[in-house]
């Protein structure tokens, strides 16, 4: 199969034409020994983008998505790889977990899908799940994620046990004897009288796993960062040399917590949204180098599970099919960051945190590439999405960045049908 | 004539008029109240349902003598014994009421914003009866008609209030409705119930008691609820009577024409001493028949609304 993608522009590369051959970037070759030209017509052809926190919920949660879903709604993102956090049900914290949710992902075929496993068995904070075992069946990190690694006791033991096998942490930081609130602490949360959760929460258990991190000297990656004092301690450890990664995610540059005041359930998550304060310097953190990268954390949920009074409603927002489009125009079209710090934080960063090799476009690499309309506004819709989860904050926003096609291995996984 | 919102969810979404206009309502209902013919039409032929997810006495009372005195008909759904306890979600029992021709459905629920989440889906008026920590715009009018009557204008008026702020919905409802008429509203309580960013919402923290007291127009007391022990907020009754109480010699550094209010039901001894809750200057009791007018007022304004769309 020999395509080519002509009429486009091409990321970090004065190229026009893109040739595809058997799944892989290859030399030119003529439009007669083609299988199929694409006409690009103008758009970007980005490295296939890689998302490292996302919540797939098969097995066990089908009727919020499945495998399936979550893939296609991440092809229709641009992403070509996608990590998904184990609190699924059963728990990924076995081989056989990770076996069926690789079989199911190769089955739907949209997107590399690579687990994360349960850093404890059941996700506590008790004993070490069979992290050894899981990396043989394919995990490429292990996470509590949805919970913290709740002890300090415990948080030594996962860092030096996933050491031995060089499996990256990934933590969600809250202390849960502080936290507990439905949205951020604060003057909103004191106004619509709900019970807040303060940036403190997140901070002390930063400031734990850097200061593991520095003492034991393994790397610890921290989750979903939206605090003001956790970036400044992220950016400070990583001067001192502390092998400390992080990332963040859309949500956190575009909204703030004064979104909540209408009780709309689709502002939801945790971390929460947090002050405009907090807001500016998650963009200047990702503006100087102290965010490695973007993630959705899409979490997709039943509306049954969101349209429910404020405090019920569960946790998260669907996010993979709006985070390019975000990114790109809040923060590479205003001029905050250049294409270049794009892509690290949304392909190279998590491929190289995580070892996934991923976002080469040299000659003999696979062809995981996607296709981005950078000129044109278009109104993202939540009704058009390909998730199952509805529970978007983004319904109706004007942006740019519209996927136009995305390819892996020189597949089409997503392609916009004019 | 009338309020421009189909539902009355808080006092956030009343205007300044809005307020005054039900307070001036409340005072003419009032009269009904104390006639000996305790009847009118103004709900005739309305039905009015109450649907307490929580338990509540007084509240629940006063509404259903407020909707009876205006001659509608009135039903009432409690968390228990119902279909709620079965599980079934608050928008579809809210639906089923809705369908069945109700014209305004009295809310108390639990949670902050419950109320906010159905009013858009319903036909029927929502009045919030208490949502969580969140607002009790009823309970606000009661008291601010309960000092409407004693001074003319809420205008540069000092209004103390004392106890637990974080988990007072009376507290948020009042420092909202009385901010905007001008009035200038103190908070004092223990830190461990004093909620971030108060002082965004237009009232002035305290030091003290003393503090919070001095040169009141008017004093509030709220109801501490002695579970929050159990939660670290306090250590004993002992000591938040002693610390936190608004006693005798507190109010003499009020206004000497200031009076005391409570919203009820009191912890004797722990919030106010005895003493102090039949004191002359408590207007406690006076409260809730306000309560009643205000209620009144209220329904009637929503439905009055109706009939001028
Ligand atoms: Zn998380």
């Amino acid at each position: 199969m020999k395509t080519i993608i002509k009429n486009c522009r091409v990321f970090n590369s004065d190229k026009s034409v893109i040739y595809i051959d058997d799944g892989r970037f290859a030399d030119e070759f003529s439009e007669n020994e083609a299988d199929e030209v694409i006409d690009a017509k103008g758009a970007t052809v980005l490295p296939g983008l890689v998302d490292m926190h996302v919540h797939f919920r098969e097995p066990g949660y089908e009727y919020k998505e499945t495998i399936a879903t979550g893939s296609a709604a991440a092809a229709k993102g641009g992403f070509t790889s996608v990590c998904t956090m184990p609190n699924t049900f059963p728990v990924c914290d076995n081989a056989a977990v990770v076996s069926g949710i690789l079989k199911k992902a190769e089955q739907a075929g949209l997107v590399r899908v690579y687990p994360i496993g349960a850093a404890g068995k059941g996700l506590e904070s008790e004993e070490l799940a069979e992290i050894g075992l899981m990396k043989e069946a394919g995990i490429v990190a292990v996470s509590n994620d949805g919970k913290p690694i709740a002890t300090s006791g415990f948080m030594r033991k996962v860092l030096e046990y996933s050491a031995d096998f060089d499996i990256p942490v990934l933590n969600h930081e809250e202390d849960p004897t502080i936290s507990g609130g439905a949205m951020n602490e604060g003057e909103v949360s004191t106004s619509i009288g709900i019970r807040g959760c303060p940036t403190a929460a997140e901070d002390i258990m930063i400031a734990r796993d850097i200061i593991l991190s520095e003492y034991l000297n393994i790397p610890v990656h921290i989750c979903h960062v939206s605090t003001k004092g956790g970036l400044r301690m992220i950016r400070e450890a990583k001067a001192r040399g502390v092998k400390v990664t992080c990332e963040t995610c859309p949500h956190y540059f575009t909204l703030t917590d004064s979104s909540c005041e209408n009780y709309d359930t689709n502002f939801k998550m945790h971390p929460p949204l947090r002050s405009e304060e907090d807001r500016l310097a998650v963009i200047e953190a990702i503006k100087d180098g102290t965010v490695d990268c973007i993630v959705t954390d899409h979490a997709p949920h039943h509306q049954d599970d969101k349209e429910v009074e404020f405090s019920h409603a569960l946790n998260g927002i669907v996010g993979l099919e709006s985070s390019f489009a975000l990114c790109y125009t809040y923060l590479v079209k205003p001029g905050i960051i250049t294409m270049e710090r794009l892509m690290d934080l949304m392909c190279y960063n998590p491929s190289s945190i995580l070892k996934l090799g991923r976002g080469g476009m040299d000659k003999g690499d696979d062809a995981d590439l996607t296709l981005m309309d950078l000129e044109n506004e278009f109104v993202f819709e939540k009704d058009k999405m390909l998730t199952k989860g509805r529970n978007t904050p983004f319904d109706g926003w004007k942006l740019y960045g519209e996927t136009m096609l995305t390819m892996m291995k020189g597949k089409k996984t997503y392609e916009k049908l004019c | 004539m009338g309020l421009k919102s189909k539902d009355l969810l808080g006092m956030k979404q009343l205007t300044p008029e809005e307020i005054m206009e039900i307070l001036d309502t409340a005072k003419t209902m009032k009269l009904v109240i104390s006639s000996a013919n305790k009847k009118t039409s103004h709900l005739q032929g309305k039905s009015v349902v109450t649907l307490f997810y929580e338990n509540s006495t007084r509240t629940r009372l006063s509404f259903e003598l407020a909707s009876k005195y205006m001659g509608s008909a009135s039903a009432n759904i409690s968390a228990t014994g119902s279909s709620v306890a079965k599980g079934e979600s608050l928008l579809d029992t809210a639906r089923t009421i809705d369908s069945m021709g109700t014209d305004i459905i009295i809310m108390r629920h639990p949670q902050s914003g419950a109320p906010h989440s159905i009013a858009d889906k319903l036909k029927a008026s929502i009045v919030n009866a208490g949502d969580g920590m969140n607002e009790h715009p009823t309970q606000a009018l009661l008291d601010m008609l309960t000092m409407y009557e004693r001074f003319d204008k809420f205008e540069g008026k000092n209004i103390a209030i004392c106890g637990d702020i974080y988990h007072s919905r009376v507290v948020r409802s009042n420092a909202i409705g009385l901010a905007k008429l001008g009035a200038k509203v103190s908070v004092y309580g223990p830190r461990t119930m004093m909620p971030i960013g108060i002082e965004k919402m237009g009232v002035r923290v305290a030091s003290s008691v003393e503090d919070c007291v001095k040169d009141a127009d008017a004093v509030m007391g709220l109801r501490v609820q002695l579970e929050r022990m159990k939660s670290s907020l306090f250590p004993s009754v002992a000591e938040y009577a002693k610390f936190y109480a608004i006693t005798p010699e507190a109010l003499k550094l009020a206004k000497p024409d200031a009076f005391l209010m409570h919203p009820g039901p009191c912890n004797h001894g722990v919030e106010l001493p005895t003493a102090v809750y039949d004191c002359e200057q408590s207007v406690i009791n006076e409260q809730v028949t306000n309560g009643v007018a205000v209620r009144m007022a209220v329904l009637y304004l929503l439905m009055a609304r109706r009939n001028n769309l």
